[in-house]
C-alpha cells in the first residue's frame, strides 16, 4: 500500500515538473523570456527572465511537495524535499532538451523566437557545454520551493511577500526611477542608489527585501491586535483616523501628476476612462444582465459630440467650450442608449450580444465612412479639439486657429488651459470618482434592485410589478451616459478623434475588465481597469504579449475565482447593519 | 359573495397542443380555492394566463370587474394579483430582504435622479420600505435571515420567502403554485395554518395548485379539477372526493374504489 503510494507521489512530482517545464518552454518560445531577460531584477545578478523561469521551478517544487504531503500516509520533510527536487529537475529538463536539440537542429524556421539570444540566456552565456546549469538550477529551485513548505508560517509569509514585492519592483523600477530622478537632489541620489538603468541595484534590492519582509512579519504578528485596537477606539477616534486616511489619499491623488510626468498621468487618465466605461457597462451588464458588445459606440458618440461641438478645425460646428459640451455629450450618448435599447428590448441572451455588436460596428463604420465624411471627417477624423480652459475663451476667429484662453479676472492675461495629460488627469479622476458614487447610489436604489431582479429572472421581476421597458431603457441610457462622458474626456485628452480607435476590441476589453473585477461590483470595475488596462500600459516590455496575458488571466480567473477579484457581496451593505440593529433590539 | 376573478372560455394553445381548453372559472372574494389535476393537466398554464406570463389565445379574464387578459404582467401585478412558482424562482444572488424589496417596487416612487442625490424623501421611503420588508420577513417566520442570499436559504425557507415577496406587492388575490411541494407532513400542516391566516387576518383571496390531498381537502372551500386542459369537475372537497370523473382522471377507468390519497401518490410516482 505504502509502496504504491510512493510510486504515485513520484509520478505526481514528475507530472507537475513536466507541466511547469511546458509552461517555461512556452514562455521561452513566444519570446517572453528573452524580452524579460533585458530587464534586471538585481543588477549584475539576476534578470527578470531568469527570475520568472526559476519561479516556475520553485512553484513546481512547492506544488509537488504539497501533493506528496496529500498522497503519503506519513509525509516527512525528506520525502517532500525529494518530490520538490524531482519536480524542479523535470521543470528544467524540458528546457535543457530544447537547448540541446536547438544546438543541433535549426528550429528557428518554425519558432521565430528560438534565437541564439534565448539559448545563451538559458545557459547563462555558456553555450551548449554549459547546459547542465539548467537542470541543476531547476532542481535546486524545486528543492527550495519544497523546503519552504516546512518553514513556519511566520517566516514563510514575509519571505513570500518580499519576493513578490521584489518582482513587482523589478517590473516597475524604470517608472519609479524616472519619477524620482526628475525630482533631482535627494530623490535623484536615492533613485541612483536603489535603481540601475535596467532594474534594482544590489543594495536597493536588499533594502526592499528587508523592508517588506520586516513589515510583513510585523503585521502578521501584530496586525490582529492593531485591528482590534482600532475597532475599540471611540467613535471620534475612528472618524479621525478615517479623515487622516482620506487626507493622505487625497494628497497623493492631487499631487501625483505634479511629480509623475506626462506618461504616468496619461496612463492614469486612460485607466480612469476605462473605469468610466466599465462603470457604464457595469450598469447594463453587471446590474441588469444585458450583455452589450457594442458598448464602444457610446464612447464614440460622446467623443464625436465633443469633437463636433468644440473643434476649431474644419468640422467644428459650434465652437463652444469643453465645459458646455460635456453635458451635451452625455445627453447625446443617453439618447443613443435609448435608440439602441428600444429595438432590442425583447431580445435576450446571445441574440442581444449579436444585436448590440452590430450597433457598435454600425456607429464606427458610419463615423469613418466616406459617405458621412463631410460631417464626421471620415477616415481623417476630427482634429483640433479645443482644450478645456479655466477662464474665458476668446472668440473663434478662423478655422485651424485655437481659441485663446484668457484669465477669468484679467482679460489681458492667459487663463489656465488644461492641455497636458497631467491636467486632464484631474478631470478624468474626478469624473471617475463622481460616476462611481452615482453607480453606488443607483445600486442601492429601487432602480438598482429592479435591475438586479431583471438580471436574475426577468419574467418574475415583471410579475412583481417591474416595468421591463422602462427599467431596461434606463439601464441602457445611464450606462451609455457614463461611457459618453468617458469618450468626451478622451476627445480632449487626445485632441482629435478617429473612427479607427473605436474598435470592437475596446468593448471586449471593457467586458473583460468587468468580469475580472467582479460582475456588478463597483470596486471590481476599478480593480479590473487597473489590472487589465493600467498594468499593460505601464509595462511597455509586455505590451507585445498583452492579449496572451489577457487570455491567460481570464482563463485562470474563470477557473480559480469566477466571482472576480473584488466581488460585490464581500462588502455587505447598510442593510446588514440595519437588520442586525433591529434583531438585537 | 361576489367573484374577485372570473375566467370565461379561457383557452391556451402551444402549437397543436391545447394546454387549457375553454375553462370557465370563478373565485369568490375572500375564499380559498384549489385547482387540482394530474401532471400536465394545464394547471400552471392556467396560472400563467391569469398572471400575464402568456396571454390566453381565447377567452376573457376579469379581475374585480375589469378585463386583464390583454395586460402585461407588471400591470396585472399593480392591480393586485401576485403569485409564487412551482419550481422556486427567487432572485438567487440577492439577499432575502432585497427579494422582498423588489416586490415593493410599485409602491416606491423615487426617480433615479432623486436617488442619486439622496434626497430626504428618498431616504425616508427606503427606510419605510426596509421596515415593511422586515415585517414581512418576520410574518413568514424568517426573522434574522434578511441578509442571507436567497440561494443559501434552506428549501422550506425559500418557499416562505417567495410568499413574503409575493405579499410585498400587496395582492388582493394570491396564486400559490404547489406551495407544499417537498414538505413533510408537519411542515404542510404549518403551511395550511399559515394560508388560513393570510385569508382571515390579511384578507387575501387564495388560489392554490396543490398535489398534497391532505392540504387541499383540509383547506379549500372550493375545488376545480382540470384534466387535459379541461375543467372536469367543480365543487366542495366532499363532492370532489366522490366524483367518479375525478377518480377516473387520476386512476383510469375501473379503479374508483381506492382512496384519492393513495391513488394520487401512485400517480405521482408513475409521473415523476
Amino acid at each position: 500500500m505504502n509502496n504504491t503510494n510512493k510510486e504515485n507521489s513520484l509520478w505526481a512530482a514528475i507530472k507537475i515538473g513536466l507541466l511547469g517545464g511546458a509552461v517555461a518552454l512556452f514562455i521561452s518560445l513566444v519570446g517572453m523570456a528573452e524580452v524579460f531577460s533585458k530587464r534586471d531584477v538585481v543588477e549584475k545578478t539576476m534578470t527578470l527572465g531568469q527570475f520568472v523561469l526559476l519561479a516556475i521551478s520553485v512553484a513546481s517544487g512547492l506544488l509537488a511537495a504539497r501533493r506528496t504531503a496529500a498522497l503519503l500516509d506519513k509525509p516527512n520533510t525528506a520525502s517532500q524535499a525529494a518530490a520538490g527536487l524531482v519536480a524542479g529537475f523535470f521543470s528544467a529538463a524540458i528546457l535543457t532538451l530544447f537547448v540541446v536539440i536547438g544546438a543541433k537542429i535549426n528550429i528557428r524556421t518554425v519558432f521565430l523566437n528560438a534565437s541564439p539570444g534565448l539559448y545563451s540566456m538559458l545557459t547563462l552565456n555558456q553555450g551548449v557545454s554549459g547546459v547542465w546549469i539548467l537542470p541543476v538550477a531547476g532542481a535546486v529551485s524545486g528543492l527550495l520551493g519544497a523546503l519552504s513548505l516546512s518553514l513556519p508560517n511566520a517566516v514563510r509569509r514575509p519571505l513570500f511577500h518580499a519576493i513578490l514585492f521584489i518582482f513587482f519592483m523589478a517590473l516597475f523600477s524604470g517608472l519609479f526611477r524616472v519619477v524620482m530622478i526628475n525630482q533631482s537632489g535627494f530623490w535623484e541620489k536615492t533613485a541612483k542608489y536603489l535603481f540601475s538603468q535596467t532594474g534594482m541595484t544590489r543594495p536597493g534590492a536588499a533594502i526592499f527585501f528587508a523592508l517588506v519582509a520586516a513589515i510583513s512579519a510585523f503585521w502578521s504578528a501584530k496586525g490582529q491586535a492593531i485591528k482590534t485596537d482600532v475597532a475599540n477606539l471611540p467613535k471620534g477616534g475612528q472618524i479621525g483616523l478615517r479623515v487622516i486616511a482620506f487626507a493622505v489619499i487625497a494628497f497623493i491623488a492631487l499631487g501625483l501628476p505634479l511629480v509623475s510626468g506626462a506618461f504616468i498621468a496619461q496612463v492614469i487618465v486612460i485607466v480612469a476612462l476605462f473605469i468610466l466605461m466599465g462603470l457604464g457597462l457595469n450598469i447594463t451588464l453587471g446590474f441588469a444582465g444585458l450583455l452589450d458588445l457594442g458598448f464602444v459606440a457610446f464612447y464614440a458618440i460622446g467623443a464625436y459630440t465633443v469633437g463636433l461641438l468644440t473643434s476649431y478645425g474644419q468640422y467644428g460646428l459650434q465652437h463652444i467650450s469643453f465645459w458646455a459640451a460635456i453635458p451635451l455629450a452625455v445627453l447625446v450618448a443617453m439618447a443613443a442608449g435609448f435608440t439602441l435599447g428600444l429595438p432590442v428590448l425583447g431580445v435576450r441572451g446571445d441574440y442581444l450580444a449579436i444585436a448590440t455588436l452590430g450597433f457598435g460596428e454600425i456607429v464606427r463604420l458610419l463615423a469613418g465612412s466616406d459617405f458621412l465624411a463631410k460631417y464626421f471627417g471620415g477616415p481623417q477624423g476630427i482634429i483640433g479639439i479645443q482644450k478645456p480652459c479655466i477662464g474665458v475663451l476668446g472668440e473663434f476667429t478662423k478655422v485651424d486657429v485655437p481659441r485663446v484662453c484668457y484669465s477669468l479676472f484679467d482679460a489681458a492675461k492667459p487663463g489656465i488651459e488644461l492641455g497636458t495629460p497631467q491636467s486632464i488627469y484631474y478631470i478624468a479622476v474626478a469624473s471617475a470618482i463622481l460616476i462611481a458614487f452615482v453607480s453606488w447610489r443607483l445600486r442601492e436604489s429601487r432602480l438598482g434592485r429592479a435591475w438586479m431582479a431583471i438580471r436574475e429572472d426577468e419574467d418574475v421581476a415583471e410579475a412583481l410589478g417591474v416595468n421591463l421597458i422602462q427599467t431596461k431603457l434606463l439601464a441602457y441610457m445611464l450606462g451609455a451616459a457614463m461611457a459618453g462622458l468617458g469618450g468626451a474626456i478622451f476627445a480632449t485628452l487626445i485632441g482629435s478623434i478617429f473612427a479607427t480607435s473605436m474598435q470592437l476590441i475596446v468593448s471586449i476589453n471593457v467586458a473583460s475588465l468587468i468580469i475580472v473585477g467582479g460582475m456588478g461590483s463597483i470596486p471590481g470595475v476599478i480593480v479590473g481597469a487597473i489590472a487589465l488596462i493600467g498594468l499593460p500600459e505601464l509595462l511597455r516590455e509586455v505590451s507585445e504579449f498583452r492579449y496572451l496575458l489577457y487570455g491567460a488571466t481570464l482563463i485562470i480567473m474563470m477557473l480559480a475565482k469566477p466571482e472576480g477579484l473584488w466581488p460585490s457581496k464581500t462588502t455587505q451593505r447598510e442593510l446588514h447593519h440595519l437588520d442586525a440593529g433591529t434583531s438585537a433590539e | 359573495m361576489t367573484a374577485i376573478l372570473t375566467t370565461k372560455n379561457v383557452t391556451k394553445r402551444f402549437g397543436g397542443l391545447v394546454a387549457v381548453n375553454s375553462v370557465d372559472f370563478q373565485i369568490p372574494d375572500q375564499s380559498i380555492v384549489s385547482i387540482i389535476g394530474p401532471n400536465g393537466a394545464g394547471k400552471t398554464t392556467f396560472f400563467n394566463c391569469i398572471t400575464g406570463f402568456g396571454k390566453p389565445d381565447e377567452g376573457e379574464i376579469i379581475f374585480e370587474g375589469a378585463p386583464i387578459h390583454g395586460l402585461r404582467a407588471d400591470q396585472i401585478s399593480h392591480l393586485g394579483v401576485s403569485r409564487t412558482y412551482q419550481n422556486i424562482r427567487l432572485f438567487a444572488e440577492m439577499t432575502a430582504l432585497e427579494n422582498i424589496l423588489v416586490g415593493q417596487h410599485t409602491f416606491l416612487h423615487a426617480s433615479w435622479i432623486s436617488a442619486v442625490l439622496g434626497l430626504p424623501s428618498v431616504r425616508k421611503e427606503e427606510k419605510d420600505a426596509l421596515n415593511e420588508a422586515k415585517r414581512l420577513l418576520d410574518f413568514v417566520g424568517l426573522k434574522g435571515h434578511g441578509d442571507t442570499l436567497a440561494r443559501n436559504l434552506p428549501y422550506g425557507a425559500q418557499r416562505r420567502l417567495e410568499i413574503a415577496r409575493a405579499l410585498a406587492t400587496r395582492p388582493k388575490l394570491l396564486l400559490l403554485d404547489e406551495p407544499s411541494a417537498g414538505m413533510n407532513p408537519s411542515e404542510s400542516e404549518d403551511l395550511t395554518v399559515f394560508i388560513r391566516r393570510l385569508r382571515d387576518e390579511v384578507g387575501i383571496t387564495i388560489l392554490l395548485i396543490e398535489h398534497h390531498m391532505r392540504v387541499v381537502m383540509g383547506i379549500s372551500e372550493n375545488i376545480t379539477v382540470l384534466d387535459y386542459g379541461e375543467k372536469i369537475a367543480e365543487g366542495s372537497p366532499k363532492e370532489i372526493q366522490s366524483n367518479p370523473r375525478v377518480i377516473e382522471a387520476y386512476l383510469g377507468r375501473g379503479a374508483a374504489t381506492e382512496g384519492m390519497e393513495d391513488a394520487h401518490e401512485r400517480h405521482q410516482k408513475k409521473g415523476g
